[in-house]
């Protein structure tokens, strides 16, 4: 019986492994280079490009037939001999900034790329005020400081500390 | 000066409530992606027909009139749900429908008009989803509205609906076509 049971799953696997590789031109199917040092550049290429229908995977990671169709064509440009920046254009031209995991710096982007360090710079500011305020408060407010002793307090102090004088 | 920087917080705190706000919108869709065509020239056409004696799809077929441009497939079942309502798009506002089958076997594409009808004024093959790709295209159906200088201005990813056709599509058609 086990045995039976363990030649229906090798049947089932050899089965299955041949309808997966029935369709070679399915444009929804990973077609790798044959270069496995291009495929790892493409490979890392992809982590930086994110899957439109699937908005925080990057297309290396995606399942979706979109991220399929845009891997493929990422290759076949690698292929064709493209730069990863002209196959970055070919991308924002279509899909737009948005597609970029990490979106370029320039004048729309200013805001997203310098404003936490524009917070951090404005609280700092506010720190450094009120401490200016505080020391300046403290040095000019004399109300708060006891005022300088006299000469006969200082003696009257000295005679109280040796008991010679009683309060 | 300094009672201004006391106001900050509060000018932060205001612009923080906007910002979430305008977050919570109920008629905000936070999925929804701008796309980069509108504004643009369509991307080039030159799709084989999905008869075998019929013309090309190409972009001279898009040239001095406002058009619509809707990609579909016989895979896809809201395609099928918005169907009937391109019939009365290109009806109602005298456009022409432009088809495109995107990643669909032509046999396949041939069954569903067959058995749906044709509301295209033609129909062309995307078989491999190339011209998909030039379209930005993020999944079926997407409709796009070109003016007459072929320029994109509208695009839906997503079925059409009759509230969307009479309150959104069917002014800017009108608007374009004057």
């Amino acid at each position: 019986m086990m045995t039976v049971l363990r030649w229906v799953a090798v049947l089932a696997l050899v089965i299955g492994a041949q309808l997966a590789q029935a369709d070679v031109t399915d444009p929804t199917r990973d077609h790798p280079l044959p270069d496995p040092a291009m495929e790892a550049q493409a490979r890392a290429f992809m982590r930086d490009i994110r899957c439109v229908v699937c908005q925080s995977q990057s297309i290396d990671e995606s399942d979706a037939e979109i991220a399929a169709q845009l891997r493929n064509a990422i290759r076949e440009q690698m292929a064709a001999g493209k730069s990863s920046d002209e196959i970055r254009d070919f991308l924002v031209a279509r899909y737009g900034d948005f597609v970029l995991l990490k979106p370029p710096f320039k004048a729309s982007t200013l805001l997203l790329w310098a404003g936490p360090f524009i917070l951090v710079a404005i609280g700092l500011g506010f720190i450094l005020l009120q401490r200016r305020q505080k020391s300046a408060g403290a040095a000019g407010n004399a109300g708060l400081t006891p005022p300088e002793l006299s000469e006969s307090e200082r003696n009257r102090v000295q005679r109280l500390l040796r008991g010679e004088d009683t309060p | 000066m300094r009672r201004l920087l006391y106001a900050l917080p509060i000018l932060l705190l205001v612009l923080f409530g906007w910002l979430a706000w305008r977050g919570l919108a109920p008629d905000r869709n936070p999925s929804a992606l701008p796309s980069a065509l509108i504004g643009q020239p369509v991307p080039p056409l030159d799709l084989p027909p999905l008869e075998a004696n019929g013309a090309k799809l190409a972009s001279a077929d898009l040239a001095g009139h406002v058009t619509v441009i809707n990609f579909f497939a016989s895979w896809c079942l809201p395609c099928k749900a918005e169907h009937p309502l391109l019939f009365a798009l290109g009806k109602d506002y005298g456009v022409p429908v432009y088809g495109i089958a995107f990643k669909d076997r032509p046999g396949d594409t041939a069954k569903y008009i067959q058995e749906m009808g044709s509301p295209y004024a033609k129909i062309g093959l995307d078989e491999s989803g190339r011209t998909g790709l030039d379209f930005g295209l993020m999944g079926v159906p997407e409709t796009f509205i070109l003016d007459k200088n072929g320029i994109v201005r509208y695009r839906l990813p997503m079925p059409l609906d009759p509230d969307r056709i009479r309150n959104e599509i069917g002014p800017l058609l009108k608007s374009l076509q004057q």
